[in-house]
């Protein structure tokens, strides 16, 4: 049984109890994913599996026999980030710190699901082409709770990124 | 949580199989299972993986319908071509729920099955009917803020939580359940969920070993479709009270009116006597506020959550009002 | 070398506005940012290191007793369990911010819900918590009368109390006069990084991995805590992932691993579950305030009373502090002000953001605006009509004051309309729409503190304290304090906090520490400056320090010649704190959406115009702001702690049910900061920031829901619910 991560391989646990944040944090060092509830309640955990975004803390790592993991660390590094990570810098889309990864790794599944149409709750139309507008952006970051209150640099960051992506 | 042996079903006999006994529980998406599991509330002594079972499909079906697959995503499903233009009331339902993470894991099945919120329920120290039979029910005389209105028991005031439940009751959908061996048996989404009564341990119609394979919706039927969720946040929080309707009208009459309520019982809240009174009249605010007369006429807060009885009513009314164009 | 400042008199020098390298004040990126965007940030539960046990905290299910025996054999025998830590060093409540003593410990003792009393340790953090929550413990429980602050005596707290005039006969003859009473409820800090620590013993030494805010008062209150010398302790807090009060004083999970740690001789990790933060650190209280003002035709103030309860365990000191502004911000020759606590076994109550204000205020505001309306004045001239030119009281100056600058910058940019104020002008289908507004005040402090300052022999700076950085842009502005004084780029300066290994900053915690660390810093630098001119042989004064060269000459290296500059800086406020009234100020304007069916209310636009002193960088100043402006909305609309009234165990234990704002319920905000030099308030004439975005916002979110639609609101948070109860049909 092993799991894939960042494009690397690990084999998964032996306790069946371990959920993939945990797998993530402890067992194979990638503290980028944060714990802040376990409880699928914040959204720090957020990570990328099969590029679809979830909450690490609520599923158990050895229900991911042969799945394929992002997380913050394959995201992009402090060398090469991506530019969603350096939209965060610039717009100073964070304070603390700690709901940063998983803003992130939202933030980054947020814009293909856009792109793929798919319809929130803040879409007046299901079926139209989705545009990225300040309240797309803001109902489709409400999973991932920031307490310094940087949401409105986040919205800033997530559209200047986007921008910079499409040109 | 507790030690547990973990199954991976690689059929469904063999899931049926492996959760018959008492103990065990199959899960697929896990959001809200684990989530009770770390709290103790649930403490299953096998695990069975179920969620590679071949059971996440979205097809047409024979009546002009449509069967979701236990195991489609919430997100897969609110993002399927005919939910979103066939049946609105669900894909908004889904979307009003939980976040995109959650959505992306919960399934159809899990989601039916989904546990109560109730402050006492996941606090294991603290007296509860439904986690501990005849501990006692905290809430009701403790904070009773997020509890029911309608169909509650001296023994719980518990809600069911979901929304696309609601949606799914709205429209009249079924639940296939297989069970052990070959059986099947289907059950409409509105029997689904119990009441609490003098069995609050009992969520729902499921046996030992049953298992969810699926959810029919009838052929589309058109109409104007709300989901409409009153919440503390706005986004990312549980109802305090909701409404999915389906209304449509012929000329100036009202020609159908199928509504479901959540956040205000232990089930998604659906009575009949509503279509009955609406169907067939013109709408005006009396025609909306006799219908929550009807609705609420055996509704009893306690305490914390009386509000909701004004709050529901108020919110039927902004709901039909929407749906007919009327102005109130 | 230590330089030392003790400020008697007011700075108005400004100095570092005569500095040549251009980046104090700048927007620049937070210099400790790219680690946090990419995830290699190391918080302090993520330290690896070999062989670490993990610890969970077993918790008391009862309010007040003693718990007489812990089945400790049954948990031994479960998988995986090493230990079962009980000891009467361990602490029951997590100490008070400054405490710098142990806080309340003999934990068998229990005095609230969900007390800690017990740390199960494992060699997983599995088998731990598994084990914590099926710990069966015997006890004697002591019955509660009740858990009910309105319900029981309360002590009013006298070296806060102001009593002044008659106010009685003030209010029974105004012209205009309100006699209201506003009820908040309590909050929960939050922070998104739950409390937790890894500790190691080496058999004399111990150090921690902590999050914490203040490990200058930290490192005394666990070394108290534990019996053991101060010098034989280091904390380390690199990074903090928020604390909002909760993380000031030394929480149990500290002293529960230390203990381990030292019992076992091995590293311990002990992270508090989401749950045990929510019952085992900090509240803030909940509050009953009554407002009497007594007020001209004008609405100029001659009365004004504030007075308030909140509530506490027994033994704890703090009294959340809700008339700390209402003592100078408005006139009224006969004042009374009286804060009373009521003693209840909730758990302990204590800082969360802008302790005070944070509630005061808003309540205050939305006093103010009912005198507006019964006046017929605009709130805005209202307010401004009633500043004081001295503090009200006691006659001392005040330092600075730019609310009447704020009041009428931010509403020139917001676009306020003071003359019709009448309710219920606007409506949007469903949803009327309104504006409201709200002074903000909080007070000013600054602290004793210490940072190191190294000029290299490359001619790069480095920067030591044991401050943290707990998401308030420290790092980055003693950079930029520090490259604005040598002459440096922020990147050619190194700074290192969280660590005992330093000097003594003054902490995280009631906005002080960019004005105290800032100003240890410019000591320092200071110092550093005379010592590198000496060198060069020039005078200071003539001096011109800018891109790691000395007028423009010779290169910091070259003077340096392969030695360094080593001067510490100690900043300490003297007589300044004593002979004025320092205070940032505000104003805060919303236009608000209420729903007229369901009550829900969306703030749709929000602006803050804010004095605060000197701003060391504008991109993190602002952020600052918008932080407050985002607990503003979670103050006035969804954050409610609820407590059982059996049991007094918060019910609504975890983020699901305790709402803190999502990213949906805040707006577009706009920032406008008031330009300020304070110069009693720091010499570098910088103020705090942190908590002021939301010391009244809570209050303009109101107002505006009362001109949105007629609902006078008048318990925090407006609920659905209550915005229906005060809806006029």
């Amino acid at each position: 049984m092993t799991i894939t991560v960042n494009d690397k391989q690990y084999d998964l646990p032996d306790d069946p109890r371990v959920s993939l944040l945990d797998f993530l944090r402890r067992d194979i060092g990638l503290t980028g994913t944060k714990k802040g509830c376990d409880h699928g309640q914040c959204g720090a955990c957020t990570v990328l599996v099969g590029g679809m975004r979830i909450n690490s803390c609520l599923t158990l790592a050895v229900m991911h026999d042969g799945d394929s993991v992002q997380t913050i660390e394959g995201i992009g590094t402090e060398t090469d980030p991506s530019p969603l990570q350096r939209a965060f810098l610039e717009h100073d889309g964070y304070q603390c710190g700690y709901c940063t990864p998983g803003q992130i790794c939202s933030a980054t599944a947020l814009l293909d699901e856009i792109a793929n149409n798919w319809p929130s709750d803040a879409s007046d139309d299901l079926e139209a082409a989705i545009d990225l507008t300040d309240e797309e952006i803001r109902e489709r970051m409400s999973g991932n709770l920031c307490r310094c209150g940087a949401y409105v640099n986040i919205v800033a960051a997530i559209k200047a990124a986007a921008k910079e992506m499409a040109a | 949580m507790r030690p547990f042996d973990y199954q991976r079903a690689e059929r469904l006999e063999h899931a049926s199989q492996l959760t018959r006994p008492e103990g065990g529980r199959s899960i697929a998406g896990g959001t809200n299972l684990l989530d009770l599991m770390k709290l103790q509330v649930e403490t299953p002594d096998t695990l069975v993986d179920i969620s590679r079972l071949p059971m996440a499909g979205i097809e047409d079906t024979d009546d002009g319908g449509l069967r979701i697959g236990a195991l489609a995503s919430n997100t897969a499903t609110a993002v399927h071509p005919r939910v979103k233009a066939d049946y609105p009331v669900l894909a908004r339902a889904i979307l009003a729920g939980a976040t995109q993470q959650l959505r992306n894991k919960a399934t159809t099945g899990g989601n039916l099955c989904q546990r109560t919120r109730c402050y006492y329920f996941t606090q294991i120290n603290q007296p509860c009917n439904k986690r501990e039979p005849g501990s006692g029910c905290g809430a009701i005389d403790g904070i009773a803020r997020i509890h029911a209105i309608l169909g509650t028991s001296d023994q719980c005031i518990a809600t069911y939580p979901g929304d696309m439940a609601v949606a799914l009751a709205a429209l009249d959908a079924t639940v296939e359940i297989a069970g052990e061996g070959e059986r099947t048996r289907r059950v409409p989404v509105r029997d689904f969920h119990c009441l609490p009564g003098d069995t609050p341990w009992r969520d729902n119609v499921l046996e030992d070993g049953e298992i969810i394979t699926g959810v029919t919706l009838p052929a589309p039927v058109g109409g104007t479709q709300i989901y409409r969720k009153v919440r503390e946040r706005s986004s990312y929080a549980f109802a305090l009270v909701s409404v999915a309707a389906i209304v449509e009208m012929d000329g100036d009459l009202i020609s159908r009116a199928d509504l479901a309520f959540g956040g205000v019982a232990h089930k998604p809240w659906h009575d009949p006597r509503l279509s009955d009174h609406l169907v067939g009249s013109v709408p005006s605010a009396e025609l909306f506020d006799k219908a929550a007369d009807i609705l609420l006429d055996t509704a009893q807060g306690y305490g914390e959550n009386d509000f909701k009885i004004p709050l529901a009513r108020r919110t039927l009314s902004a709901v039909l009002a929407h749906a007919t164009g009327t102005k109130i | 070398m230590t330089a030392k400042l003790k400020q008697d008199e007011p700075d108005t020098r400004n100095i570092l506005d005569t500095m040549k390298q251009g980046v104090i004040g700048k927007p620049i990126p937070r210099v400790e940012g790219l680690a946090k965007v990419t995830g290699t940030a190391t918080y302090a539960a993520e330290y690896k290191i070999d062989g670490c046990l993990e610890g969970v905290m077993i918790q008391a299910p009862f309010a007040k007793g003693t718990v007489t025996a812990i089945d400790t054999d049954a948990l031994l025998a479960m998988p995986g369990v090493v230990a079962v830590i009980e000891d009467p060093r361990q602490t029951a409540r997590a100490a008070q911010g400054t405490a710098n003593e142990a806080p309340v410990q003999e934990p068998m003792t229990v005095t609230y819900y969900g007390q800690p009393v017990a740390l199960v340790v494992a060699e997983t953090f599995e088998d731990a918590r598994n084990a914590a929550a099926q710990a069966k413990l015997t006890y004697d429980i002591e019955q509660v009368g009740s858990f009910d602050p309105q319900d029981v005596e309360a002590e009013v707290q006298e070296d806060s109390a102001t009593r002044q005039g008659d106010l009685a006969h003030a209010v029974k003859t105004a012209a205009h006069a309100i006699d209201t009473t506003i009820h908040t409820e309590g909050h929960a800090s939050a922070a998104m990084e739950p409390h937790g620590s890894i500790a190691e013993w080496d058999g004399r030494n111990l150090t921690v991995y902590a999050s914490l805010q203040m490990l200058n008062y930290n490192i005394t209150e666990l070394a108290d805590s534990l019996d053991l010398e101060e010098d034989r302790v280091r904390l380390v807090s690199r990074y903090v992932g928020g604390g909002f009060g909760s993380k000031l004083g030394v929480s149990e999970d500290v002293v529960a691993a230390s203990l381990a740690a030292m019992q076992l001789n091995r590293p311990v990790r002990v992270v508090m579950t989401r749950q045990q933060v929510f019952q085992t650190v900090m509240r803030r209280s909940e509050s009953a305030q009554r407002f009497r003002f007594a007020a001209d035709s004008e609405g100029t103030l001659s009365g004004f009373g504030h007075e308030a309860r909140v509530s506490n365990l027994p033994q704890e000191s703090f009294a959340e502090p809700v008339l700390q502004s209402s003592d100078f911000l408005y006139k009224g020759e006969n004042r009374l002000l009286e804060l009373e606590v009521a003693r209840i076994h909730r758990m302990t109550a204590g800082s969360v953001r802008a302790p005070g204000e944070a509630i005061g205020m808003p309540a205050l505001e939305i006093a103010m605006d009912m005198l507006a309306e019964k006046a017929g004045v605009d709130p805005v001239e209202l307010r401004i009509r009633n500043i004081p030119d001295k503090h009200p009281a006691n006659g001392k100056p005040f330092s600075s004051h730019k609310l009447e600058e704020a009041l009428r910058q931010g509403a020139e940019a917001f676009g306020w309309d003071g003359a019709n104020r009448a309710p219920r002008q606007t409506r949007d289908g469903e949803w009327w729409i309104g504006t409201g507004m709200a002074s903000a005040a909080r007070v000013h402090n600054v602290s004793k503190a210490q940072v190191r300052v190294v000029l290299a022999a490359d001619g790069t700076a480095r920067v030591e304290t044991d401050m943290t950085d707990i998401g308030t842009g420290t790092y980055t502005i003693l950079a930029q304090v520090v490259g604005e004084m040598l002459g440096l780029e922020t990147d050619k300066v190194l700074v290192s906090l969280g660590d005992t290994a330093f000097p003594r900053g003054s902490g995280s915690g009631g906005s002080w520490g960019a004005a105290s660390v800032g100003s240890a810093a410019f000591v320092a630098c200071n110092a550093v400056r005379d010592a590198l001119c000496e060198k060069a042989g020039i005078n200071t004064d003539d001096a011109e320090f800018k891109d790691g060269r000395l007028n423009g000459g010779k290169t910091f290296s070259d003077i340096l010649d392969g030695t360094e500059i080593d001067r510490t800086g100690e900043y300490e406020p003297g007589d300044i704190s004593e002979d004025y009234v320092a205070s940032g100020f505000g104003a805060f304007f919303a236009e608000v959406r209420v729903n007229r069916f369901t009550g829900e209310t969306r703030v749709t636009r929000m602006l803050g115009a804010f004095g605060f002193g000197r701003v060391l960088n504008e991109k993190t100043a602002r952020s600052q702001c918008l932080g407050g402006i985002t607990w503003s909305i979670g103050a006035a609309l969804t954050e409610a702690l609820l407590f059982d009234p059996k049991d007094g165990h918060v019910v609504n234990q975890d983020l699901a049910e305790y709402h803190v704002p999502v990213c949906r319920d805040v707006p577009d905000c706009e920032v406008i900061m008031v330009d300020e030099r304070d110069p009693a308030a720091s010499p570098i004439q910088a103020k705090g920031i942190g908590e002021l975005g939301m010391c009244g916002g809570a209050g303009a979110i109101a107002n505006a829901i009362y001109n949105a639609c007629g609902a006078r609101v008048l318990t925090l948070p407006m609920t659905p619910d209550r915005v229906i109860a005060a809806m006029p049909d």
